[in-house]
C-alpha cells in the first residue's frame, strides 16, 4: 500500500445522502477477478446522466470527494473503494460512513475522513463558490484546507498510522504468529471444522 | 460489572490485546469460520499467491457458489463469460489452496449464509466472517458474525485472525407477541425504520425479549440478516433450546460427549443481568402489522395500511431524500401503499428463502393464482431447502399458482446473474435491499415478508394475507 501523508486535489461535491455501495458500483460490475479496472462501474447508473457531477468539468478531474451523510452503506464490496481509487479519488469526506466501507478504505489506501455535517456543507459552499478549488487533506494534522477555511477530520488512530506508514496489515499481524499458534492450542475441541 | 453476549464472545477470541499506546493498535481476534464465495475472493487468493503466503486454516474455511448462479438451469455452463470466469477462478483457487467447495449442482450448494447453518458449521459462540455484508445472519446462533471486504478476506486466509476495533452494544428489546401473519421480517423493517440506516453504526445489535425467544431459528436469521441494513456491525440472539434443537444432528455439529460439552459452554452465552448496553431500543411486538418499504433504502418503510409519505410535511434533509426516493420509485405522496401495483414478486435471498419462508408463502398461495401480468419467482436459498420443499409438495403449490420454481442462488436479490428486473419494473421482494437499481438497472423494489409477497402476487398490488379472505376469484383485483 502506498503511504498517504498529504494530498492536494480538486474537490468534487456529491450532494446526496445514503450513497450505498450498490450506487458506488452496481453488482454487475463486480465480476472482474482483478484488483483494478473498476472505474467504468463507478456510480454507473448516475453517470448515464450527462449532468451528473462526475461528468462535468472540472469535477471529472476531482480527487477529493465530499459526500453527504451515510456514505458507503450496504454491501461489503471492496470494489466500491477500488472503483473510487481507479477513477482518481484519494480521499472521501463525509459526516458518517458505512462501517465496512470505512474499514475497506483504510486497507486499500483510500482516506475516509469523517467531519461534522456543518463542515461538509462549508466545503460544499467553498467548492460551489469556486469550482475547481483544490482541497488539501493533511493526514498528519488531520485537517482539510479549502482556500481560507480549515476543517478538522477524524480517522481512527490505527488506520491513520498504517496509512501514514503505508504498512501491510497482514505483515503486521504475522509478527504475532506465535500468539496465534498459542491461541489455537487453547481452542475447545467442539469447535467446528469444515473438512 | 457483567458483560453482554457480544462482549463474552469477543473476549473468548482475543489472540492478543491491542496496545492502545501503540498507535491505537486494536485487538487481534481469532476467526472460527470463514465462508467464501466467488465474488469477493479472487483478489484475496491472488494476494496470497503474490506474497507467497499459505492459507493458514483450510479446515476452518468453506466455499460455495451463489452470486453468479443462473437459477433456471443450474447444471448448464454459465452463459455469461465474465460470470463463468469468476466461478471458474474460485474453483481453481479452492483446488490450489485445499478448501472444501460446494459447487453448483451439489446437494449442499446454496447461498453462503444458508449453508453454514444447514451444515451445522455456524455454532453459538463462534466468530464467523465472510466477504459479504449479510454474514450478520449467523448471529442468530449467538455467533459474532460480520461482513468483511476483500483485503480482510485475504487477511483471514493468511492469518485466521482480524485486527478489530471494539464496538458498542445496542439492545433491541422486543416485548409482547407477534400477531399471526406478522413475521420477524416485519420486526426488522420496523426496527430499521425506527433507528435509520445509520442508527446501528458502530454497534453490535442484540435482539432480546419474549418475542425473540418465541421465534424459530429461521425467523431469527431473517432478523439478524438485516442488522447491516440498520448500519450494525453484527446482530445477535442468545442461544437457547431452540438453537440447540436446530443444531443437534447436523453434519458438522458436535456429537456425543463433545455435544454435551458444547451445550454446557453455549448455555453461558447470554448477557449478564447486570451488564449495560450502550443503547437500548424498544419495540412492541403486539403493535406490529405487516411492514413494507416505499423508498430506496431499507429505513424508508411503513405499515402496509399507511400511505406514501409527503415530503412537504418533513424537515429539509428528510424532504430532499424523500423527494429523490419518490422520484426514483415513481410514487405520489398520499397514495395508499395497498394501491401500489407490482410487475414482479421475488421470494428468495439469504433473508427469506428458508423452508419456513416457503411454507408461509405457499400457505397463502394455496387455492389462489398469481395475478395476470405478475411474474412470481420462487428461489429456495439452498438446494437442501429446494429438496425439502419438493418433498413437502410446496413446489407444486407454487407452480400450480403460476409461480416459477427455481434452483438455489442469490438470484434477483442483487442484479448480478440473469435474474434481474427490467428498467421501470416494480417488484415486491423478500430480499434485503431496496437501493436504486439493486435488482437490476432502473428496477424498483419494495421489501416485504414472505406472506405479504404471496398475497401481493395474488392481488397484483401490495397486500397482506388478510386481504385475500373471502376472495374466491383471486385474480380479480380489489381496490380499497
Amino acid at each position: 500500500m502506498d503511504a498517504f501523508t498529504t494530498h492536494t486535489g480538486i474537490g468534487t461535491p456529491l450532494r446526496v445522502s445514503n450513497v450505498d455501495t450498490d450506487q458506488i458500483i452496481p453488482a454487475v460490475y463486480l465480476k472482474r477477478v482483478t484488483r483494478t479496472g473498476f472505474e467504468d462501474g463507478l456510480f454507473a447508473s448516475w453517470r448515464s446522466d450527462p449532468d451528473f457531477v462526475l461528468n462535468t468539468e472540472p469535477y471529472s478531474r476531482g480527487s477529493v470527494l465530499v459526500a453527504g451523510p451515510d456514505f458507503g452503506t450496504g454491501s461489503s464490496r471492496e470494489h466500491a473503494v477500488w472503483a473510487l481509487m481507479d477513477f482518481g479519488f484519494r480521499a472521501v469526506v463525509s459526516s458518517r460512513f458505512g462501517e465496512i466501507f470505512k474499514g475497506n478504505a483504510s486497507k486499500a489506501g483510500l482516506l475516509a475522513a469523517t467531519v461534522a455535517q456543518s463542515d461538509v456543507e462549508l466545503l460544499w459552499k467553498k467548492i460551489g463558490e469556486r469550482p475547481g478549488l483544490e482541497l488539501t487533506v493533511d493526514l498528519q494534522a488531520c485537517t482539510i484546507t479549502a482556500d481560507d477555511v480549515v476543517v478538522s477530520f477524524t480517522v481512527d488512530e490505527y488506520s491513520r498510522w498504517r496509512l501514514l506508514e503505508g504498512l501491510d496489515d497482514i505483515g503486521l499481524t504475522l509478527r504475532h504468529e506465535e500468539d496465534i499458534t498459542a491461541y489455537e492450542a487453547t481452542r475447545p475441541a467442539h469447535k467446528p471444522v469444515t473438512t | 460489572m457483567g458483560r453482554t453476549l457480544a462482549e463474552k464472545v469477543w473476549d473468548q477470541h482475543v489472540v492478543r490485546r491491542g496496545e492502545g499506546s501503540n498507535n491505537g493498535e486494536p485487538d487481534l481476534l481469532y476467526i472460527d469460520l470463514h465462508l467464501v464465495h466467488e465474488v469477493t475472493s479472487p483478489q484475496a487468493f491472488d494476494g496470497l499467491r503474490l506474497a507467497g503466503r499459505p492459507l493458514r486454516r483450510p479446515d476452518l474455511t468453506i466455499a460455495t457458489e451463489d452470486h453468479n448462479v443462473p437459477t433456471l438451469d443450474i447444471l448448464a455452463p454459465i452463459a455469461d463469460e465474465v460470470s463463468r470466469t469468476q466461478v471458474e477462478t474460485l474453483r481453481r483457487n479452492v483446488e490450489e489452496f485445499g478448501v472444501k467447495l460446494y459447487p453448483m449442482g451439489d446437494a449442499n450448494q446454496g447461498i453462503v449464509h444458508m449453508i453454514g447453518p444447514e451444515l451445522g458449521l455456524t455454532q453459538p459462540g463462534t466468530t464467523v466472517v465472510c466477504g459479504d455484508s449479510h454474514t450478520s445472519t449467523h448471529g442468530a446462533f449467538g455467533a459474532l458474525a460480520f461482513g468483511i471486504g476483500t483485503s480482510e478476506v485475504e487477511h483471514v486466509l493468511a492469518t485466521q485472525t482480524l485486527p478489530l476495533r471494539p464496538f458498542k452494544t445496542m439492545a433491541i428489546e422486543i416485548s409482547g407477541t407477534l400477531r399471526p401473519g406478522v413475521t420477524s421480517k416485519d420486526v426488522i423493517l420496523a426496527v430499521i425504520a425506527q433507528i435509520g440506516t445509520g442508527g446501528g453504526a458502530g454497534y453490535v445489535l442484540e435482539y432480546r425479549g419474549e418475542a425473540v425467544r418465541a421465534l424459530s431459528m429461521e425467523a431469527r436469521m431473517t432478523m439478524c440478516n438485516m442488522s447491516i441494513e440498520a448500519g450494525g456491525r453484527a446482530g445477535m440472539v442468545a442461544p437457547d433450546e431452540t438453537t440447540f434443537a436446530y443444531l443437534q444432528g447436523r453434519p458438522h455439529a458436535p456429537q456425543g460427549e463433545q455435544w454435551d460439552a458444547a451445550v454446557e459452554a453455549w448455555r453461558e452465552l447470554r448477557t449478564d443481568d447486570d451488564a449495560e448496553f450502550d443503547a437500548v431500543v424498544h419495540i412492541d411486538a403486539d403493535a406490529l402489522t405487516p411492514f413494507v418499504t416505499w423508498g430506496t433504502n431499507p429505513g424508508q418503510g411503513l405499515p402496509l395500511a399507511e400511505s406514501v409519505p409527503d415530503p412537504a410535511a418533513m424537515d429539509d434533509d428528510d424532504a430532499a431524500a424523500t423527494r429523490k426516493a419518490l422520484q426514483y420509485m415513481a410514487l405520489e405522496p398520499g397514495t395508499k401503499l395497498r394501491d401500489i401495483a407490482v410487475d414482479v414478486v421475488f421470494l428468495g435471498s439469504c433473508t427469506n428463502a428458508r423452508i419456513e419462508d416457503l411454507r408461509a408463502a405457499a400457505d397463502v398461495l394455496k387455492g389462489h393464482h398469481v395475478a395476470d401480468d405478475v411474474q412470481m419467482l420462487v428461489v429456495p436459498g439452498s438446494m437442501k431447502v429446494k429438496k425439502q420443499a419438493e418433498e413437502e409438495g410446496l413446489d407444486a403449490v407454487f407452480t400450480e399458482a403460476g409461480a416459477e420454481w427455481r434452483s438455489a442462488g442469490c438470484s434477483m436479490c442483487l442484479g448480478m446473474n440473469p435474474d434481474q428486473l427490467a428498467p421501470g419494473q416494480r417488484c415486491a421482494s423478500t430480499s434485503n435491499r431496496n437501493f436504486e437499481g439493486r435488482q437490476g438497472k432502473g428496477g424498483r423494489t419494495h421489501l416485504v415478508s414472505p406472506p405479504v409477497a404471496a398475497a401481493t402476487a395474488v392481488r397484483g398490488t401490495l397486500s397482506s394475507p388478510e386481504d385475500l379472505r373471502g376472495s374466491s376469484t383471486p385474480t380479480t383485483l380489489q381496490f380499497a
